[in-house]
């Protein structure tokens, strides 16, 4: 886009009245298929939550700068809020709910409560599903590596070292 | 966010065809642009989804050179082996931007394409020339620390976002894009644009236009270089001031060097003849800040950013001599040596 935004009124009126179409799409959302149909607008994120109750992804800023909205597509980590699920038709959803269980915890869980990695635990699901993406990833190689690979996920109970200490554990376990 | 129309074209003509009239955006990674949507700032009454196309490759060309499709990730492309080896000034000013999540989802295309980060841009309460032609700009006289000091007009004091792009353009990569007329290729230095009395218009891209690919020439910049990044936080920020510095030395003269800026102006800034007063020089700070000097000509703060004017003249220093020294900035441990 280069044009300058400006709309006039007879097409901001045609827009608000434009019916609402819903597309079909197909995802594997935690080794499940799906079939769903969905408004174009809808973001990733707003599916998860709204639409499939999957409300261990959380929305914090809504804008990318935050990290809370985390999963992982396809095996990498994104930021759910600003991708439109329409694009993402054949795609492999991992939320937070599909890495670990009550009683059956993902490394990564166990090894957050362990490290005191959390205090309120509203970052946590995008922290954990992000430190998979970095492991997934095998750029990291140290604890340096580990805090700017995190980077993309604020803590504002600033449990930054902790976390850190939990994801190097993991990663050092798996890797 | 506006409700609009949605497209997905299987291939490129189909993409061109869909993206011809008004209001209409390509969506390729969608970070910038979905949270533009969000903002109320782009409002597309067609969205053409190009994530289908199958432009996604980095590929080697018979002259040498190497093709970075428009739709590889930014992740992908800082990644691979190739860039690695061959453009690790590229792939050390993506990895200073933004964060991995952002990376994995940002395309190449798309982050040519981003627009400014300028408060009063994203605002729509404020007034904004870019955003609504004529409206007037809030940040002259306004809240001015992240703006420009180069090549803005009395209409705009925006600046480029990008890391990547700053690298592109000292290693004068060459836009490839299609459109409504056919294909043709920019220059780096042609593909964005100052704000003058349109500051509504990014780039040179025509209307329906599309970006299918990046191509970086064969010269050899993997020894001497540096993107050399400052920030008020360490990670995750966008440049005060940035400084993308490829040198070739001969014995112990420079034989040739780019030095392009971000974080000052519209565009990656760029100017030959700084680069050219110190090549066959030996290389010292005395003789990088004649570069600096002559790079920073004609600068002009706004209040708030004045500050940028010393900052880069020291990171156009520091950056030349990291480049000189083989000794290229980490982006992980980020003291500067």
């Amino acid at each position: 886009m280069n044009d300058a935004v400006t709309i006039d009124r007879a097409t901001a009126s045609r827009v608000a009245s434009r019916r609402i179409e819903t597309l079909p799409l197909s995802l594997a959302i935690n080794g499940e298929a799906r079939e769903l149909q969905v408004e174009p607008w809808t973001t990733l994120l707003d599916l998860l939550r709204d639409k499939l109750d999957l409300t261990g992804t959380k929305k914090g800023c809504d804008h990318g700068q935050c990290g809370a909205c985390t999963v992982l597509v396809d095996g990498k980590r994104i930021n759910s809020c600003l991708k439109l699920a329409v694009t993402l038709d054949g795609a492999e959803i991992t939320t937070i709910e599909g890495l670990g269980q009550p009683g059956e915890l993902h490394p990564l869980q166990a090894a957050f409560i362990e490290h005191d990695a959390f205090q309120c635990g509203y970052c946590t699901p995008g922290q954990i599903c992000s430190a998979q993406g970095l492991i997934n990833e095998g750029h990291a190689k140290d604890r340096q590596d580990v805090r700017e690979q995190m980077s993309g996920n604020l803590c504002r109970c600033g449990a930054y070292t902790n976390i850190a200490d939990a994801v190097l554990e993991v990663m050092e376990k798996q890797s | 966010m506006i409700r609009f129309d949605y497209a997905r074209p299987g291939d490129v003509a189909e993409a061109v065809r869909d993206g011809a009239g008004d209001h209409v955006a390509y969506l390729a990674g969608g970070t910038n642009l979905i949270d533009l949507m969000k903002e109320n700032v782009a409002r597309p009454l067609e969205v053409v989804d190009i994530n289908r196309l199958p432009l996604a490759q980095i590929t080697d060309l018979d002259d040498g050179s190497l093709r970075l499709g428009a739709l590889a990730t930014n992740a992908d492309t800082a990644y691979d082996e190739r860039v690695q080896a061959r453009y690790p000034l590229l792939a050390s000013a993506i990895l200073a931007g933004a964060s991995p999540q952002l990376r994995n989802a940002a395309t190449n295309g798309g982050n040519l394409n981003q627009r400014t980060r300028c408060y009063y841009f994203y605002d729509v309460d404020t007034p904004c020339n870019k955003r609504v032609p004529g409206q007037g700009c809030g940040a002259i006289g306004g809240v001015n620390r992240i703006h420009a000091i180069l090549g803005a007009s009395d209409q705009c004091i925006a600046t480029h976002p990008s890391d990547m792009c700053v690298a592109l353009a000292a290693l004068k990569a060459q836009v490839q894009v299609t459109g409504p007329e056919g294909d043709r290729t920019i220059a780096f230095a042609d593909y964005h644009r100052l704000p003058g009395d349109e500051p509504w218009r990014d780039n040179t891209l025509k209307r329906g236009e599309l970006v299918t690919a990046i191509d970086l020439p064969a010269e050899d910049f993997s020894t001497n270089y540096t993107y050399l990044k400052l920030r008020d936080r360490l990670s995750y920020a966008f440049a005060l001031v940035s400084a993308a510095v490829a040198m070739r030395l001969e014995g112990d003269r420079i034989a040739d060097v780019r030095i392009a800026l971000g974080g000052v102006a519209h565009k990656p800034w760029r100017r030959i003849e700084a680069e050219e007063a110190i090549k066959n020089e030996r290389p010292s700070d005395t003789v990088f800040d004649t570069a600096a000097r002559a790079l920073l000509a004609g600068a002009i703060g706004q209040g708030d950013n004045s500050f940028k004017i010393e900052l880069a003249r020291k990171a156009i220093i520091r950056a030349l001599g990291q480049a000189a020294a083989g000794t290229p900035q980490s982006q992980t441990d980020k003291r500067i040596r």
